[in-house]
């Protein structure tokens, strides 16, 4: 027997198909195959990628505008970037097995802070735009006068204020030009995007007269050079960290960074990195301030901010380790001899010069035969000083910037980090709505071809044959598995493509004349970035009951559309619902909707249980997102990149909005990724994996079920790809928590579930299709293992504050310490299980205190009181 | 659960002690146990204007962050400054060093609308 035909025994089937047939409502079940090109072997696919992307003209890039050519040190391309020990890790929301990536996000704000010279630094946002779009609402909320002008200095990169423009509007914000009494704030571009370099002290002091804030927009290796904003007054400060290694990739994944002062620490948006300490009182890095996020505010949330660009921040991040503030120095002032020599203008500037009619960006990968070229027989200009402009300030001396510049050194440090993270090469991680399955390697392979890393995001068409044809080819892909007719790849997440999906909806209403349809319904069970980025997108949002089994309260939502039928704008739904449950009665919701002058935008971050057996066009949503970094196996980079396209009905095509992100196809060198996962399954394979997806995780609701019971199921007894584990009980039984199992399963070796979400008090499961029985039978071992330390503290055998639960996760230090006082064995502890005999996976650190954290908020390197 | 008998309070787990012509407002013991270890507290601006049941300041806790809403109209004329180095007062002493802001009441008739400490412990502990 089979593994799969052994698996199906224990759900109770006889076959992947009669198992699909029970657990798929059959009035929208797609009965035909998806039409996509048939599987190839990965030899195959990387062959037809290689002859698409060759299409790419590679030519010296001299565009800058935020977008510069520069070298990823082999050390860190090989050990990070191609390393799946740091780019299949999960957000670091489990600190005790994140501490590595955590260090390395550590270090990227204290560059950050140092280089621009501001007091506290997030952990990356999406990208330089976005980031100030962020800045223009964070300045709004701050103001808090009622004043509605924010002003954008022409000298602003345009793809900023572009990005600004389309943000803006939804919040009742005007964009400007000139300070006036209105301004709330005011965004300045340093040097400009034309390169010149201004002084904006006597600006910036007008601005704060009024107390308007001023956020300046930079460039980290000009910082090394120049003045930095945080010594002439700005209160926040933002740019790209592309240029500190990263590919330029067509347009990303990059980390934007974003920089403001102390005191408006809790107004600041995005993932913030801080110092704690653990059980034991050694020093413990988190995820600082998580009450803020989205998730937790909802509709009260001030920003749909999900995700960061982890992945990327981390490797800009060991850029600045790796070359140290003198490597940076050299590397800036040769770019800047260089563009001595080209300059023609008394104006200071660094890198980015005018000759003749055209701004020329010179960069690390410039030579001196690129600038005899530039120079078109003209004799060379005179070396000039940046003088007033020029940097008097230390940076990056703490220890990490001053350790690392030896190969060796670098190489160590950088699997030191990353042996302190669970990631996918050590076990399965069963985070429900996360979709951690296998991003196969041949699929990352193509990341590393100059074909797709070396293009500039604004390179003339003509030299990007061979990305459109592959965007062509993927955006057909994704309309054929969701059945709509236009896609756009630009959203750079999950949450922008939220964002997008509903802007477009508004747009639609708008041109219809019903500008007033601005009501968004969204069910209690939605994830909290779904009102969020409603929120954003100008909608004000109702909630909609759910109902015992967790489905809709179809009565509740019927009654609210009706209530509201005028100005119905939208009903946001995810399917199968955040319950792990394909509801029956969704074509119905759907209608309800659409009857009432409403559209239905479904949220996509359970897709992987609909790929080749339904579509959302089919089932009648308008309008969906897809997570490419869930569904389609882009690997979630320890927290990011993210790319949620948005897929749409025809009759909502012409309202895609165009600039939601800096750059016009978004993070495009990770959909190669995406490409290749399709071309490599085929139909019938994409299918197979959704079969298999919702196998497993009824496999594992059917094995826990005699302890842990699973809470939803659908009509027939069965989930979909994930189960939600009921373990509400065990609070009064035995004073545990999920919590407390998420830690112990860290003593297995595991990742924990999603934690007490969508329900508090249980754990969600979300196998994938990538697990193995063996894995799922390992996870499910583990599982009944800790089940059996709960009735032993629930039976009074070992106290309810002093057991292997609480006192999870068990470090090294703690185990092999002479003293030992615990009711419980070091055996129990540290191997309750063979597997951990064979190989254990130490957590770095003990329990992380968060109270402490938050109480103390700590986000540089250095020295912790 | 402590409930004071010299106290108002309101559903949402806010409590009113009178001072004169002020009102002292904090979250009472069964609120700081529910949002659990308090981290921070956003209070009202000195000077603003708020209205009975609009929310007015916020209190997070690792786990949460939560709305407290006025229990009656006013102004506010005094935040308690201490909370900004010492959330933590807010959970060890609710009552008294745990106090979030004051309001000059604009109606004091309002606090008769206010649940009686009786009361309160029955919704409290429904």
């Amino acid at each position: 027997m089979t593994d799969t035909q052994e698996m199906l025994r224990v759900v109770g089937y006889s076959s992947l198909d009669a198992m699909a047939d029970a657990v798929v409502p059959e009035m929208f079940r797609l009965r035909r195959p998806l039409n996509l090109p048939a599987a190839r072997t990965e030899q195959e696919a990387l062959a037809d990628l290689r002859a698409i992307m060759s299409r790419n003209k590679l030519t010296r890039s001299f565009l800058g505008r935020g977008y510069y050519g520069c070298y990823m040190p082999p050390v860190i391309q090989r050990n990070i970037l191609e390393n799946p020990g740091w780019y299949t890790a999960y957000t670091p929301y489990q600190a005790e097995i994140s501490q590595g990536r955590l260090e390395a996000l550590l270090n990227f704000q204290t560059m950050v802070c140092d280089l621009t010279a501001m007091e506290i630094a997030n952990a990356s946002l999406l990208d330089e735009a976005t980031a100030a779009a962020e800045a223009m609402t964070m300045c709004h909320r701050l103001d808090g006068s009622g004043r509605n002008t924010f002003v954008v200095s022409p000298d602003c990169h345009p793809q900023t204020i572009a990005v600004l423009r389309t943000r803006a509007e939804p919040h009742g914000i005007t964009i400007g030009t000139e300070l006036t009494p209105d301004t709330f704030g005011i965004l300045l571009q340093y040097p400009t995007t034309d390169g010149v370099i201004r002084d904006y002290a006597p600006l910036i002091g007008r601005a704060h007269e009024q107390k308007t804030l001023v956020v300046v927009a930079t460039d980290l290796l000009a910082l090394t050079l120049i003045k930095p904003p945080g010594e002439f007054g700005a209160d926040i400060v933002l740019g790209n960290s592309q240029r500190f290694g990263l590919p330029m990739g067509y347009g990303g994944p990059h980390a934007a960074f974003f920089a403001t002062r102390d005191e408006f620490k809790r107004q600041m948006p995005g993932r913030l990195i801080g110092v704690s300490k653990d059980a034991q009182g050694r020093l413990a890095l988190r995820m600082a301030l998580q009450t803020r996020e989205q998730h937790i505010r909802r509709e009260k949330a001030t920003s749909n901010i999900c995700t960061s660009q982890v992945l990327l921040a981390v490797l800009a991040s060991m850029y600045a380790v790796w070359h140290g503030p003198d490597g940076l120095r050299r590397i800036a002032e040769r770019i800047h001899r260089l563009a001595c020599r080209l300059a023609q203008t008394n104006e200071p500037f660094f890198d980015t010069v005018r000759v003749g009619d055209r701004v020329v960006a010179l960069d690390e990968t410039t030579t001196d035969a690129d600038v005899n070229r530039l120079l078109e027989g003209r004799a060379p200009s005179r070396p000039s000083s940046l003088g007033f402009f020029a940097r008097t300030t230390p940076f990056l001396t703490h220890e990490v910037f001053n350790r690392y510049h030896t190969e060796h050194e670098m190489l160590r440090y950088i699997h030191h980090l990353e042996s302190k993270d669970l990631a996918l090469n050590t076990a399965m991680i069963p985070l429900g709505s996360c979709t951690m399955k296998l991003t196969p390697t041949a699929a990352m392979l193509p990341l590393s071809w100059p074909e797709v890393n070396g293009l500039h995001p604004f390179a003339p068409r003509d030299e990007a044959t061979g990305y459109h044809a592959m965007f062509r080819q993927l955006g057909a892909w994704l309309a054929e598995i969701t059945g709509f007719a236009e896609v756009s790849l630009q959203p750079n997440a999950g949450s922008q493509g939220e964002y997008t999906g509903l802007l477009t909806i508004r747009a639609y209403h708008k041109q219809r004349g019903e500008p007033h349809r601005n009501v968004c319904l969204i069910p209690v069970s939605a994830h909290g970035t779904n009102p969020a980025s409603a929120v954003m997108a100008g909608f004000k949002v109702l909630p909609v009951a759910c109902d015992a089994q967790g489905n809709v309260d179809v009565n509740d939502l019927a009654a609210k559309a009706t209530q509201h039928a005028t100005n119905l704008g939208a009903l946001m739904v995810t399917y199968p619902s955040t319950h792990g449950v394909f509801e029956e009665r969704i074509q119905e919701i759907c209608a309800l909707i659409h009857q009432h002058g409403g559209q239905v935008y479904m949220d996509g971050a359970n897709m992987n249980a609909q790929v080749g057996l339904c579509r959302p066009g089919d089932i009648g949503a308008d309008v969906c997102h897809l997570n490419l970094h869930k569904t389609f196996a882009i690997p979630h980079g320890g927290g990011g990149p993210g790319v949620g396209p948005i897929c749409v009905a025809k009759h909502l095509a012409e309202f895609i909005p165009q600039h939601v992100s800096a750059a016009p196809f978004g993070s495009a060198s990770v959909l190669t990724i995406s490409w290749m996962y399709i071309a490599l399954n085929g139909a019938a394979g994409l299918t197979e994996a959704t079969k298999t997806a919702i196998l497993n995780a009824n496999y594992v609701a059917k094995r826990l079920a005699p302890c842990v019971p699973t809470l939803y199921k659908g009509a027939r007894a069965l989930v979909a790809h994930e189960c939600i584990l009921d373990l509400r009980e065990w609070k009064t039984r035995a004073g545990i928590e999920p919590e407390d199992v998420a830690k112990r399963l860290m003593d297995f070796g595991f990742h924990a579930p999603t934690m007490s979400w969508p329900v508090p008090g249980t754990l969600m499961v979300e196998p994938t299709e990538s697990e193995s029985k063996a894995e799922l039978d390992r996870f499910c071992d583990a599982m009944i293992a800790i089940h059996g330390e709960m009735e032993a503290i629930a039976a009074g055998k070992v106290p309810r504050d002093n057991n292997p639960l609480k006192n999870a996760p068990h470090t090294a230090q703690v185990c092999c310490a002479d003293k030992w006082d615990r009711p419980y064995s070091r055996e129990q502890a540290a191997f309750p299980t063979p597997w951990t005999r064979e190989h254990k996976f130490w957590p770095a650190v003990g329990r992380v205190d968060n109270v402490y954290g938050d109480r103390n908020i700590f986000c540089t390197c250095g020295p912790v009181a | 659960m402590s409930v004071p008998t010299n106290l108002r309070y309101t559903k949402t787990h806010e409590w009113l002690r009178i001072e004169g012509d002020a009102a002292v407002v904090g979250i009472t013991d069964h609120a700081q146990k529910e949002l659990t270890d308090i981290v921070y507290v956003e209070p009202p601006q000195v000077g603003d204007n708020v209205e009975a049941g609009k929310e007015c300041a916020v209190v997070e806790s690792v786990k949460a962050a939560s709305d407290i809403y006025a229990p009656v109209t006013g102004e506010v004329v005094a935040a308690n400054t201490a909370l900004a180095d010492h959330p933590e007062l807010v959970n060890e002493d609710p009552y008294g060093q745990g106090w979030l802001f004051k309001i000059r009441m604009s109606d004091p008739a309002q606090v008769d609308e206010l649940l009686p400490p009786d009361e309160y412990a029955n919704h409290a502990g429904e």
